[in-house]
């Protein structure tokens, strides 16, 4: 299922744990970096990034695929993804094999062939969505920053 | 959390400002404090890197100052705002953020004096040039927009003239140049306009006027719609690596929060006109009430334009409210609930009148403001331009006889019982009138 809402992204966050970042960079200048580095400081993710050509990032094992990561580790709960959006129909059918339960393709990872493959397979899919700004939405960090989460509430605590 | 769209007054009341997660307050905790402790020197780390969110340095962001943000956010449509000390804060920071010496901008000939001025001295001096067109004129907007051009402004309402800007058909030439269009929606507010639901790219706000309210604070505002390609490559600053954040690319690595982040986190930063979080506070205040002050303000407004309508002792009523002005059929289309309460009338007699009017005045506060709760008038010919002859008043677009009024909030019998003793003491210093009427 495409997830389009804010409410169904939390409910996705909130229902997942471990997070496989095709396309990883340890370069500290890239944004993966920097979503990996944030997503870290969020104790409930388990992340790990996926690159043949590192082998960790900050201490963090990298794995050469998905497919050696799910060997090791099962099927991850979300694959996101920072890839060309041409190379995202082979990460998306790499995703599938690997079991896992969700995609996420990054800013600008746009490509029609990866969405619906991802769907038809079952997956819960977000398109042109950062997973950083989206777990800082419901956790606070985006309203320190003075955008619009969309969030209203006269409840206490939902950040 | 639902994803139920809320309506203007309810995110008024709501959007930005939940109950304190700490401490269950409910109203908008003050936070007066210059600086914020870091967890350890790793998360300092991060956060300095903007790798991480959270709270700094109060010259960059603060908790009170950020719930303002999100609530103007909201309530203008945008992705995020970011607030400034003034209304001409906002503006440096918006040209900053996306133009550098040797860049150009096209605005409005209509603009606000202390805007023009801006443009036309400080930011040239610092090597950005503008040039300056009829708004209403499509095809010299066109014509003036350039290779190097980062920007096309204008505001809703022009700023004494009245004039209404068309928003989406200048969004369409702006987008056609690839530079984004900034509207200066002051006079309006989001209550009245919301330019961004018509293509506007950025939003800026004097918020001192009626979003406080209250003729209180200082404030301004940079709301952006999320919308514009930043990395498109038409923005160097916002799509090459940045030296003063180790190479960063902000277009790239923030995605559709480029220009917010940019605009934060470097142009704030070094500019330095940030609000306070006391008067960000305040100016919540008045945003909770805005949908209940604007159209009694506007109420106000057309009672009064009726009524110096009907006088023999004024001249014109320029008020795109009124249905035979030139920019009612714009204002149908982007003020459909009022086209504001800030207009100008010119009075048989000229310089002389007008002085006469305005001094005779006792509801009326005489000062340069709009956006009071209380009802304000200026006469420019005899104040802020009475430095300049009627002839080189006239070249700068501003009449000998024009008077502008900000309308307020008090029983409008009162304030038209006012203007009948404004008038009738400018019938008594003008023995011409009888002639400029015939």
């Amino acid at each position: 299922m495409i997830l389009e809402t804010a409410a169904q992204r939390r409910a996705l966050l909130d229902r997942s744990r471990t997070v496989a970042m095709v396309g990883a960079s340890a370069n500290p200048s890239r944004p993966s970096y920097f979503v990996f580095s944030y997503l870290r400081t969020r104790a409930k993710f388990d992340l790990t990034p996926i690159n043949p050509t590192i082998a960790e990032i900050d201490g963090v094992r990298a794995y050469p695929s998905l497919a050696a990561y799910a060997a090791e580790r099962g099927a991850p709960d979300i694959v996101d993804v920072f890839r060309r959006p041409d190379e995202a129909p082979q990460v998306t059918r790499e995703a599938i094999a690997a079991g896992a339960k969700a995609i996420w393709f990054q800013y600008g990872v746009i490509n029609q062939a990866a969405i619906q493959l991802a769907d038809d397979a079952g997956l819960d899919v977000v398109v042109d969505r950062c997973i950083k700004v989206e777990s800082a939405r419901f956790d606070g960090g985006l309203a320190l920053g003075g955008m619009n989460t969309g969030l209203l509430t006269a409840k206490r605590r939902i950040r | 959390m639902s994803d139920r769209r809320f309506g203007f007054r309810t995110r008024a009341l709501h959007a930005g400002t939940p109950p304190d997660g700490e401490t269950g307050a409910r109203a908008l905790p003050l936070h007066l404090s210059t600086a914020f402790v870091f967890d350890s020197t790793e998360h300092a780390a991060e956060l300095f890197a903007l790798r991480t969110y959270g709270n700094i340095y109060t010259r960059i962001g603060n908790p009170t100052v950020a719930a303002f943000e999100e609530k103007l956010a909201s309530l203008e449509g945008g992705l995020g705002a970011l607030a400034t000390a003034s209304g001409l804060a906002a503006q440096l920071i918006t040209i900053l953020s996306v133009a550098q010496q040797g860049d150009h901008l096209v605005a409005s000939a209509n603009l606000y004096g202390g805007t023009v001025t801006q443009f036309s001295v400080t930011l040239q001096r610092m090597g950005i040039e503008t040039t300056f067109v009829a708004p209403g004129d499509l095809d010299a907007v066109r014509a003036a927009l350039r290779e190097n051009t980062r920007a096309l402004f204008v505001e809703t309402i022009g700023n004494p003239n009245g004039n209404v800007a068309d928003i989406a058909a200048l969004a369409a030439l702006a987008h056609e140049a690839g530079v984004p269009l900034v509207v200066d929606n002051t006079f309006a507010t989001p209550y009245l306009c919301r330019p961004i639901e018509h293509g506007a790219d950025i939003v800026v706000h004097s918020a001192t006027k009626f979003i406080g309210g209250h003729g209180t604070v200082m404030g301004g505002a940079i709301v952006e719609s999320g919308l514009f390609p930043w990395g498109a490559g038409r923005h160097p600053l916002l799509s090459t690596p940045s030296p003063g954040y180790h190479g960063l690319n902000f277009a790239e690595t923030f995605g559709e929060y480029a220009f917010l982040q940019r605009a934060r986190v470097e142009v704030l930063r070094d500019v330095g006109a940030s609000i306070s979080p006391m008067n960000a506070w305040l100016l919540v205040q008045g945003l909770e009430t805005l949908a209940m002050r604007m159209p009694q303000h506007v109420e106000n407004a057309r009672a009064v334009a009726a009524f110096l309508r009907g006088r023999s002792e004024v001249a014109w009523v320029s008020y795109a409210d009124l249905p035979d002005s030139p920019d009612h059929s714009l204002a149908e289309r982007y003020l459909p609930l009022g086209a504001g309460a800030v207009f100008t009338f010119g009075l048989h007699g000229g310089r002389d009148a007008g002085r006469a009017f305005i001094e005779a005045l006792e509801l009326w506060s005489h000062l340069a403001n709009v956006g009071d709760a209380k009802s304000l008038v200026i006469h420019p010919a005899s104040t802020t331009h009475q430095q300049l002859t009627d002839e080189q008043l006239r070249a700068g677009g501003v009449l000998p006889e024009m008077v502008r009024l900000s309308v307020g909030l008090e029983d409008v019998d009162d304030l038209i019982w006012d203007l009948e003793r404004g008038l009738a003491a400018a019938v008594a210093v003008a023995p011409a009138l009888s002639d400029a009427r015939a």
